[in-house]
């Protein structure tokens, strides 16, 4: 199921409504790299609430987009990671290095506009 | 005690409903919730080992008893190109893929019981069980003093 970006203000939300297969994320991550540029977005939320499952690909996929909208001039941040899911990341062995992460969509909006204030791209 | 479940395995969106076959039928087997992202990550893995390295196969989700204890069984064969260094494939960072080399050695982490067979030219087949642990589950708080 195709993931819906909305756009507010300066900011994308990637807002992830069910299960994603493999070809779902890679289409997030090459719509999102498209649309940063479409509406000049500077920062992205993706809301991951609804994931009960975050394995290895979809965690390379995640920081491969992070990565990506850097490159565009946009910062990432994924917002809503469940405790189990995170519980089952870190046994796992997987890390989302270099990716900002934030409570849930609120906080992850009011990250992005802290930074964009403060003018660091590189804060955490 | 609830019937075994086969899930073919033979895109990326089957990786999904194995995963979410398995999380439901160790529901029923009495899984808490965390064990239950434990287990149905594991699944992902495996699963997502043989489209990556067979292009099909199966995976097989049942339920299991011993010493009083319950628990599930994930078993994910292919007859794609097996294996050749298991020791090599469940080391952390190992990938031939370019993937994060977590798969197998994650899954194995996640899970009590983890064994592969695997010939070269033949297939592989993992198989991965987890147990109810009612004694950490119930873990007494002691009144503090």
């Amino acid at each position: 199921m195709q993931v819906p970006i909305l756009k507010q203000g300066s900011y994308l939300i990637a807002s992830v409504q069910a299960a994603l297969t493999d070809a779902d994320l890679l289409d997030l991550r090459d719509r999102l790299a498209v649309q940063v540029g479409v509406y000049r977005s500077r920062g992205v939320v993706v809301d991951v609430t609804v994931l009960d499952v975050m394995d290895s690909f979809a965690t390379r996929m995640l920081r491969s987009i992070a990565q990506i909208l850097r490159l565009r001039g946009a910062e990432t941040v994924i917002v809503g990671m469940q405790p189990d899911v995170a519980f089952a990341m870190v046994q796992l062995g997987l890390r989302l290095e270099g990716v900002s992460t934030a409570l849930d969509l609120e906080e992850g909006l009011e990250l992005l506009r802290r930074r964009e204030k403060g003018g660091s791209n590189h804060g955490r | 005690m609830a019937a075994d479940v086969r899930v073919p395995i033979e895109s990326d969106a089957d990786i999904v409903t194995a995963r979410q076959q398995g999380r439901a039928l160790a529901a029923t087997v009495g899984f808490g919730n965390s064990e239950l992202t434990l287990i149905a990550t594991a699944i992902s893995e495996v699963a997502r080992n043989i489209v990556e390295h067979a292009g099909r196969g199966e995976v097989i989700l049942s339920p299991t008893e011993a010493n009083n204890s319950q628990g599930i069984v994930v078993v994910a064969r292919d007859q794609g190109p097996g294996i050749p260094n298991i020791e090599q494939a469940l080391r952390d960072g190992y990938s031939t893929r370019g993937s994060l080399g977590l798969g197998l050695p994650g899954a194995r982490r996640l899970m009590d019981e983890f064994e592969i067979a695997s010939k070269v030219g033949k297939g592989t087949t993992v198989t991965m069980k987890k147990w109810i642990h009612r004694n950490l589950t119930e873990f007494p708080l002691r009144p503090r003093r």
